[in-house]
């Protein structure tokens, strides 16, 4: 147990304090830190032209994305519990690309959807359709992003999987004895006794979407057609690629913090994302005595 | 059901197996494959991008960028090639080093934290387990600025240290998944140990460690591909110094410091990929069960 406490103290408590601290101060990592008051913050608000858009990536793929991969992961696990045969080889199939590390994953997607010469393109071409430009457009980047993530939703189809199979045979015979269809059934047994791990899904979907980061940083400095220089010396200019469209609020963050070393900046920064994190945190746990109990759990 | 004969000897009832005839087998198929259809076409679009990046692996780089899909001809040397290309060998050294000392790190210190949790009664207990839910929920970039300015003041920033000493003090998402597995187990067993005359650490060693293998197994794995895959760790400590990359950011540069080969590309991410899928398939049981206790336990 100490361990953990001092591990809490170092890693956790001192730096949400530290954190705070510095939000109120200039920082660039070589001179010790100047007190500047609430300017961070204003800047944050009002001054900084990247955050609003940033913010509004981030807001496009909590409002988009997440529920689609919700939806998707959603439907494949009841059509896999559906199907008689190949349960398994189905679920290992869709599993798969989630352990595919994010970074391999992006890779290969900035390559499949390479406009010019990549396989979906020229699939489109041979049926007469133009492909969109993909990772090198301001329009489709953040859907290329959804798609990527979709690829990945196999912890929340196996924890649904599980779910459903988990739901009493007897409610499904009750209601097929009076007289409902499949559809009915997955509206009205199905969707009501798995309510708690759906919120817990959309729950998870949401904080990673609030931390997005990996799959755009590879997207976009990939897809852009920078210049050949040093490791690392174009990276923090073609972040966001293409116009600033995949620029989600964690890329901004790193590009204040790391690039520029505005560390107090960065600190203001993450503190409205500690803020927004903490409101959907305490919304998980005041409902999560209701959906723990639901299963019979002890907390 | 099969009965037991006076002898204990399984009396089955005699099973008439009647051979079915190939045209209805034939249909039979063909309706459980129009049933799954859907699922079908569902599986080989997710399986595709795997197919094109391992076909581009074997590509010239030439052919990489027609729109060609089928290698002509193979080249295996680019998995070989790949290595001399860039220190990949290095890359996986270090992403083995971190990750494996992480899980060590992680385990040793999160079992403990586990269960004073689940298994003893002391004051402060929900609060601590309210800050476990609160650490497991936040996104890493709410710390991170002052974590790294103080492995910055420790000089340790382009070393892999920042990435594994955290995991030393455990972590919050094992801790939260080890004490749920933990409150499954009958306290029966820990009370028993008590009466003994067992200490609270060999009950935690002896008797739940043992039970809980499974889930320790589970926490164990998922914490290594974990690190394995990690990219945010790596890029922020160690993207100094090209000396200690992980695969993960080495392969993110491989464009910064090449032009891009996207043969060599893929066959760098075929490489990468390629333990955590033989991981996979060989823990395949542990995987789904501790998928399937984050959840369900909520």
């Amino acid at each position: 147990m100490s361990p953990w406490i001092v591990g809490f103290g170092v890693f956790f408590a001192y730096p949400m304090l530290d954190n705070l601290y510095l939000s109120f101060n200039h920082y660039d990592l070589l001179s010790s830190p100047r007190w500047i008051g609430l300017a961070n913050y204003s800047y944050l608000f009002g001054g900084d032209q990247q955050v609003w858009p940033a913010v509004k990536n981030t807001l496009w793929f909590l409002g988009i994305a997440v529920p689609l991969q919700v939806l998707f992961a959603f439907g494949i696990a009841v059509m896999i519990t559906r199907a008689k045969a190949g349960v398994g080889i189905f679920r290992t199939i869709f599993y798969l690309p989630t352990l595919t590390p994010t970074v391999a994953a992006t890779l290969g997607f900035v390559f499949i959807l390479n406009p010019g010469t990549g396989p979906v393109n020229a699939f489109l071409a041979k049926l007469g359709i133009t492909g969109p430009l993909w990772f090198q457009s301001p329009a489709w980047a953040k859907p290329s992003l959804t798609l990527l993530s979709l690829w990945g939703i196999g912890n929340a189809m196996v924890i649904f999987l599980a779910a459903i199979l988990d739901v009493p045979q007897h409610l499904h015979e009750a209601a097929q004895l009076d007289g409902a269809g499949a559809l009915r059934r997955l509206w009205h047994v199905t969707l009501p006794s798995i309510s708690p791990v759906i919120l817990f899904s959309i729950v998870i979907a949401v904080i990673q979407g609030l931390q997005y980061f990996d799959q755009a940083y590879v997207a976009s400095t990939m897809a852009a057609p920078g210049s050949l220089g040093n490791a690392g010396d174009n990276t923090f200019v073609s972040l966001g690629y293409p116009q600033g469209s995949t620029l989600f609020y964690p890329l901004l963050l790193y590009q204040q913090g790391f690039g520029y070393f505005n560390m107090g900046y960065a600190a203001a920064m993450s503190m409205l994302l500690l803020v927004v994190s903490l409101a959907v945190t305490l919304l998980v746990l005041r409902n999560s005595r209701r959906w723990v109990h639901a299963y019979g759990g002890a907390t | 059901m099969a009965t037991v004969g006076a002898a204990g000897v399984e009396v089955r009832p005699p099973v008439v197996r009647r051979t079915v005839p190939w045209a209805v087998r034939r249909k039979r198929l063909l309706v459980a494959v129009a049933d799954h259809s859907v699922l079908i076409v569902l599986a080989i679009m997710f399986l595709a991008p795997f197919v094109f990046m391992a076909l581009t692996a074997l590509m010239t780089n030439a052919q990489s960028l027609t729109a060609n899909f089928w290698p002509h001809p193979f080249r295996f040397h680019n998995l070989v090639q790949v290595f001399n290309q860039a220190p990949m060998l290095r890359y996986a050294g270090n992403t083995f080093l971190y990750a494996s000392a992480a899980t060590v790190g992680l385990v040793l210190s999160s079992v403990p934290v586990a269960y004073a949790l689940a298994c003893l009664r002391w004051r402060g207990r929900n609060l601590v387990f309210i800050g476990v839910l609160v650490a497991m929920m936040l996104p890493p970039q709410v710390t991170v600025i002052p974590v790294y300015v103080l492995f910055a003041h420790l000089h340790l920033v382009g070393t892999v240290w920042p990435l594994v000493i955290p995991n030393w003090f455990g972590d919050a998402f094992s801790i939260f998944l080890l004490r749920q597995f933990f409150l499954t187990i009958p306290m029966d067993y820990v009370d028993a140990a008590r009466i003994d005359g067992c200490g609270e650490f060999r009950i935690m060693i002896q008797v739940i460690a043992r039970l809980a293998k499974p889930a320790i197994a589970a926490v164990a794995l998922f914490s290594f591909l974990l690190c394995w895959n990690d990219f945010w760790g790596p890029l922020l400590y160690t993207l100094q110094n090209p000396a200690h990359w992980t695969l993960s950011v080495g392969l993110a540069q491989f464009r910064n410091i090449y032009e891009v080969n996207w043969n060599l590309v893929m066959a760098g991410t075929i490489v990468f990929m390629a333990p955590v899928i033989v991981i996979f398939f060989f823990a395949q049981k542990a995987f789904v069960q501790g998928i399937t206790l984050t959840g369900v336990k909520g």
